[in-house]
């Protein structure tokens, strides 16, 4: 029942502004995938277009395999869940579930069979002849789910639905999204300006930023190997020291720096002489002296729990942050002093400045 | 009440309450209670007011009952008003949805101007505007004879001149109300409709209309209620066929010198315009307070 999506090459303009360019990708049928980017990278011209509220103006959008070109949102095997939700605030709760069926000419003991098991489906039995102002914000939120999975779309566009929740029931909603998306195989295709949201979530991520697509991966791949700057910048918290390459080989590169050379991955596409930066994530840098070594004065220490930022200032006033486990804060240096931190190599990316 | 207070002072807010008493007692209650008490009152010579036979009666009003010709125009008056609310919704609702949801910026802007700007002009010239487009040998005629879409002129005047002068005139009463309503609805609501695989015709039916339904309920009453005591529409683009109650009423004032059975044919219109504006609210379960926002 649930479909492949795939955009090839589709881009889109607004008059002379460009909102998306030449963004291709592959969604597997089932598949939780995300598309992730800061607000107005074009992450929502992209879900409407596949849902079908935009026409690229140029490229193709293929929805199990057959383009959708000249189809609208109505002949669409999608259905879209709003930002606002938008849940027909005059019609009980069980109308607004069943309102697609309605439009399929379902009859009405059908559809209010049909609604009831979806409520149930969301936990939510006995709430269909309720109003949806009657609702609390999660309560609502599900029923636009409901609404969206009675007309048995391939794919399902969600459009940053958890964004106006508080924090806790945010978190409770994205296991109840996994776990629904498990359980009705349909394609999930979520948009998101959180990536704590996007890693929790997701089979895969897309990541835009300025209407390019910039990496398509896993969380894990995401987080571990961004494949450009604006990636390992915007996915999770990073250092990066700016520098020149001067040696690669065997999948690592070394970059001469002002504070030193730095050893990292890098891939194959890096030359000797090219300004480069090393990235290299708060968790991966020790309080100690390694392969790796950075000096810096501790300016301020920030304690968690389970681990203690630890804030410094390089030399040339750049800042550096390490995530240090509370387990070794006993090797931490002291306020105000200068003080070693290193990293291995393999856990830092050496990416071309672009 | 307790607000008025708070926020102006004990004497500002008794001064706005006084004001706003004595106006309803002087311009509202007190022209309607002398109305009631001609109304119920014999016409007689001013020697013969106040003497014995001066005394109450429904004499007026049985008189308009059993006058065969006034009763038909009288009832007419109260279908033909109904009629021109129903025509002036079909003209209005499409051009307030396009204005409240379709239109660019730029495009409401100039759309609003050409609603708004005719009716800077008093509403006699604009139905003598019609006057002079329907006339026997005038501009319309000399359109259709033209394209050849009629042989001979056509005497547009009568009922459909009336109807189509009275909608063009109360276009705004409907337009600006149900255009405000429907102005407030999310557009998201509109897509999810058409996601779900909706059509324009259930869009609307299931989602548009019900939530615009206080200002079409709004704009409806001002035009019935318009219509019913329009005088200038049906005198210049009516013919004597197409007689409006109005014209009678006015009659009865100014040519028959009665104005106690004017007053009763007058009472007879508003009290049977309110029961059609509350019977017509209470059957589209809208209250009055949302008609008066």
């Amino acid at each position: 029942m649930s479909h492949s999506v795939e955009l090839d090459g589709i881009g889109m303009r607004f008059g002379s502004t460009r909102a998306v360019s030449g963004v291709s990708f592959t969604v597997q049928a089932g598949e939780f995938f995300s598309i992730l980017g800061p607000s107005g990278c074009g992450k929502t011209t992209i879900l409407r277009m596949i849902a079908g509220f935009l026409e690229p103006t140029e490229g193709r959008v293929l929805i199990g395999d057959r383009d959708m070109r000249g189809l609208g949102p109505n002949q669409r095997p999608t259905a879209m869940i709003f930002q606002s939700l938008a849940l027909f605030p005059l019609m009980p709760v069980w109308e607004n579930i069943a309102f697609g069926l309605e439009a399929r000419g379902v009859g009405r003991a059908e559809r209010r069979k049909r609604a009831d098991d979806l409520l149930r489906l969301i936990a939510l039995e006995g709430y269909g002849d309720r109003m949806p102002g009657e609702l609390s914000g999660g309560q609502r939120q599900r029923v636009a789910i409901a609404r969206a999975l009675a007309v048995e779309p391939g794919v399902l566009l969600l459009d940053e639905p958890l964004s106006a929740l508080d924090l806790k029931l945010r978190q409770h909603m994205r296991a109840e999204l996994r776990a629904l998306q498990k359980r009705t195989g349909v394609t999930f295709i979520y948009i998101t300006h959180d990536q704590s949201e996007a890693l929790a979530m997701s089979d895969r991520v897309a990541v835009m930023s300025n209407g390019l697509l910039q990496q398509v991966a896993t969380p894990r791949q995401l987080y571990d190997n961004p494949a450009t700057p604006f990636v390992a910048r915007f996915v999770g918290e990073t250092n990066a020291i700016a520098g020149r390459v001067s040696a690669i080989g065997d999948g690592m590169a070394r970059v001469d720096t002002a504070l030193g050379p730095l050893h990292g991955r890098a891939d194959r596409s890096l030359a000797i002489g090219q300004a480069a930066t090393v990235y290299v994530r708060p968790e991966a840098l020790m309080p100690g002296v390694g392969a790796n070594t950075l000096r810096a004065r501790v300016s301020r220490m920030d304690f968690e729990g389970a681990f203690a930022l630890v804030h410094g200032q390089f030399p040339d006033g750049a800042a550096l942050t390490a995530a240090v486990p509370s387990t070794r804060l006993g090797d931490a240096p002291a306020l105000g002093t200068d003080a070693s931190f290193s990293f291995a190599p393999e856990h830092a990316v050496v990416l071309a400045d672009a | 009440m307790r607000d008025l207070y708070a926020r102006f002072g004990g004497g500002l807010a008794t001064i706005f309450l006084t004001l706003v008493l004595i106006w309803l007692a002087a311009m509202v209650l007190a022209p309607n209670l002398m109305m009631i008490d001609y109304a119920l009152r014999p016409n007689l010579p001013p020697l013969q007011q106040g003497g014995p036979q001066d005394v109450r009666s429904l004499d007026n009003f049985l008189y308009l009952a059993n006058e065969g010709v006034h009763r038909a125009i009288f009832l007419k008056t109260i279908w033909a008003s109904a009629l021109v609310a129903a025509l002036t919704l079909v003209v209005c609702y499409p051009v307030a949805f396009w204005m409240a949801q379709r239109a660019t910026p730029g495009q409401l802007s100039i759309a609003l101007m050409l609603v708004i700007i005719p009716f800077f002009i008093n509403e006699v010239l604009r139905t003598l505007a019609w006057f002079i487009l329907l006339a026997y040998r005038g501009p319309l005629n000399a359109v259709l004879q033209g394209i050849g879409l009629i042989d001979a002129p056509v005497r547009w005047q009568g009922n459909g001149g009336v109807l189509a002068g009275m909608v063009y005139a109360y276009i705004l009463f409907m337009l600006l109300p149900i255009y405000n309503a429907i102005e407030s609805l999310d557009k998201s609501q509109l897509e999810a409709a058409r996601d779900l695989g909706a059509g324009t015709i259930r869009t609307h039916r299931r989602v548009v209309i019900p939530h615009a339904k206080a200002g079409i309920a709004t704009g409806c009453v001002f035009t019935f209620m318009l219509a019913a005591g329009s005088y200038v529409a049906p005198a210049l683009l009516g013919s004597p066929g197409s007689r409006w109650f109005t014209e009678i009423i006015y009659n009865w004032f100014f040519e028959g010198g009665d104005w106690n059975r004017g007053a009763a044919y007058a009472l007879t219109l508003l009290v049977l315009c309110l029961a059609v504006v509350l019977v017509t609210l209470r059957v589209f379960r809208v209250n009055l307070t949302d008609v008066a926002k």
